[in-house]
Order: C-alpha cells, then structure tokens, then sequence
C-alpha cells in the first residue's frame, strides 16, 4: 500500500525531537511503527511528518534500582523486555511481552508505542495500570511524572500531548503478578484481557471493557469475580464478542489473573 | 530522500519517497522480488526479511529508515545457486505448495537457527508464528525446519 506523502525527520536527540513535535501540528512520533504505520496504511491516521525516534539512546535501555525498581526507556522492544535480565525482576514484563503478536513484531514494537497508542486491546494498558507503573513524559517545559492511572485518557489518547513525548516508565518492585487473556488465535488481539498485581489487596486492571484500563480492587482472589460485577461495566459489542459475553469473560480472566498473582 | 542500504552484500544507493516501505524498496527499486506482500497489514509475514541481524516484517518500515542499515532478503540465502540446508530441507519435506509464504518462513526459520541452533518443538512454533501459510501446510514447513535443528 502507498502511504500518504509524508515527511520524514530523524532527529539526534530526545531536545530535537521535541522541537520537531512542537513546531509541527501534523507530526507524530515513531516508534516501531508495528501499529501507526498500519493505520496510516489505511488512512486511519495520515501525519504530515513522521519524527523518528529510532536510535535515540536517552529513550532506551532498562535499569534495576537497588530498590526494585525497573525504569525502563519508552523505546525498549518486547524482545528486549523478554531478553532482559533487569526486566526479570518483575517477571509478569517478559512473559506478557512474548505473547504479544509474533516474533518479528516482538523485534521492533516498543513498551511506550504500546502505551502511547492506547488501543483498548493492547496489552500493556492494564498491565501498566496493575503493577502500579509511572510515566515520565517529556515536553518544552521539562518532564513530569504521571501514574499509569491517571495516563490513559480514553481510545487512542493518552496524556502525552501535542509537542511531548513519553521517554519512560518506572515500575515498582514486585513479583506476585499475573495476566489472563482470551484472544483472537493463540497469542492474537485480546478480546478481553485483565492484568492482576497483589500487595496485600488485589489490583485488577481490565483491557477491552472500555476507553481506558478499569481498575477494580478486592480483598482477596476470591472477592475478584464479585468486585469486577459490581463496577458494572458497559463493554462494547463487536463480531467477536457480545457486550454481555465480555461482561462475563471479564470476571473470569480477572479471577484467573488474581489466582496467578496470589500463587505466586 | 538519498538513502544506502546494502543488500544482501551489495550496496545501493538510491532517491527514495519517505513514504515507501522497505518492500516496495526491495520489490520495485532494487527488482529483488523474491520477498512477497501477503496481506499488506503487517499479520502474514510474506514480506519477512533481515535488517541488521533482526528479523522484521518489511511493510512495516519504511524504506528509509533502513539508512544505513544491512538487509537480507531469501536472494541472499544460497551462495552461488547452492541451497542452504534449510532451502533444501524444505525441498525434501514438500514444506511448499504454492510457494507465496515461502521467502518469509525461511527468512524467520533463518533468523530461528542463528540464534538457537537446536530449537524446541515449541519454540520452532513460536518462531514461525508471525508467517501465515494459506496452504496450511504448516506441518511439512515445521518438519523442515526441525530436520535442520542440530
């Protein structure tokens, strides 16, 4: 498929990028381009210029802190989150990342395209919303620090505006996490998905129920069928499932998720 | 845009749109037509070629953000008209019909054996996940790969 003309920028630093962003209203950031060059394929989405943040070294790597904590660059791969030893410090990262799509979308979509795009049935939404994680985003007036959930703003948006960039997340330590899905094929789009994270109560966050992650909380594993009923969710119908069949699937996978998480 | 990009070894040096993807590069610009548009929406895989040691989908970048970089395509697996084990496994197992899928799962149970050259069954699987064979011959394709795996 020929895309639509496009300008194409390859900015040396996360400074250029920025001031490319900024001073461009049609221009949109590139990361992978596993998702955005598809939609502009179908002319869901045609930026005037593409600034690509390929190579950019401030936007990857993933450290440990002697705490716990991971902060990973909005660039970083899934392979490279699968791959990682860093990253095994909080496990659920590296095993969600490798039931993402396939190995050559592994290669080059990015932890912060993921985020970034917002699509509802996107993996790391929840996920990021569960584990507690926080997302620097980087504009003409320096950084701020938002928590994953207060970053999701609803389909496609997320609080990273015009002229700004996500540049990295910082997930807390942790181990008792788990992810449940029933997908579209094996490792498909997720037609409902909820990510869990126990620390004392039991965080679930659900994909696919609405714009954004829902998170619901609950006592225990046992109370999660329960709490997520009672935040009486409204998901939308499609071909591959009811709204009331999605209601259904979520209470299932947040109990199968919670039940991970509290085993672990 | 002036972009090189080295091919299977050889440089080119070519004026290319922003807006071109790496296949079209590949197909159009270069003639190397033996990576294939599948579905164009970046799910079968046809299109799977080597930039820089990673195995991508080649619709899904553009071509010039392979500046720079080296790629490789099903033309550069045999060297002088002499197939590679793989190549000729597939031969021996009939892991073709039709033949379209074929660069794509080459290039993916390629890059499979670079990394692990004494794969799984499973991870043999997972390998070839992202290529889709509308024959569905995917147990033949799956023997040839494993009678390659040390």
């Amino acid at each position: 498929m020929l895309l639509r003309e496009v300008e194409y920028a390859k900015p040396g630093s996360v400074a250029q990028a920025l001031e490319l962003l900024a001073s461009n209203d049609g221009a949109r950031a590139l990361a992978g381009g596993q998702t955005l060059i598809n939609v502009m394929k179908a002319r869901a989405a045609s930026p005037d210029m593409l600034v690509d943040l390929n190579g950019l070294e401030e936007l990857g790597g993933i450290e440990l802190a002697g705490d716990g904590t991971l902060t990973i660059g909005a660039m970083t791969t899934y392979t490279e989150l699968v791959q990682s030893a860093e990253a095994k410090a909080r496990p659920i990262l590296g095993e969600v990342c490798a039931t993402i799509a396939d190995v050559q979308v592994r290669n080059r979509g990015t932890i912060g395209g993921n985020v970034c795009s917002n699509d509802p049935t996107n993996h790391l939404p929840p996920l990021m919303v569960a584990v507690g994680a926080r997302m620097t985003i980087a504009g003409a007036n320096g950084e701020r620090e938002v928590p994953a959930e207060q970053f999701f703003l609803g389909v496609y948006l997320t609080a990273v505006g015009q002229g700004e960039l996500l540049t990295r997340i910082s997930i807390p330590a942790g181990k008792k996490d788990g992810f449940a899905a029933v997908t579209l094929g094996a490792e498909g789009t997720c037609i409902c998905n909820a990510a869990a994270s126990v620390n004392g109560a039991v965080r679930i966050a659900l994909g696919c129920v609405d714009a954004v992650p829902v998170l619901v909380t609950a006592d225990s594993a046992g109370g999660v069928a329960d709490a997520v009923r009672a935040a009486n969710l409204m998901p939308p119908s499609d071909v591959h499932a009811s709204s009331e069949y999605r209601t259904h699937l979520a209470a299932v996978l947040a109990t199968r998720a919670a039940e991970e998480a509290a085993a672990r | 845009m002036d972009v090189t990009v080295t091919v299977n070894g050889t440089a080119y040096e070519r004026d290319v749109e922003p807006r071109k993807l790496l296949i079209h590069f590949l197909r159009d610009d270069l003639d190397l037509t033996g990576s294939h548009i599948g579905c164009d929406t970046g799910n079968c895989g046809a299109c799977s070629v080597i930039v820089d040691g990673v195995l991508v989908k080649s619709c899904m970048l553009l071509a010039v953000q392979a500046d720079g970089a080296s790629v490789e395509t099903v033309e550069g697996l045999s060297e002088d008209g002499e197939l590679t084990r793989l190549q000729q496994a597939f031969n021996e197992h009939h892991a073709l019909q039709c033949g379209y899928c074929t660069p794509g799962m080459l290039m993916s149970a390629t890059a499979l054996l670079r990394e692990q050259p004494s794969p799984s069954d499973d991870e043999i699987k997972k390998a070839l996940q992202g290529n889709i064979c509308r024959c569905t011959g995917y147990w033949n394709i799956f023997e040839a790969v494993k009678s390659v795996a040390k």
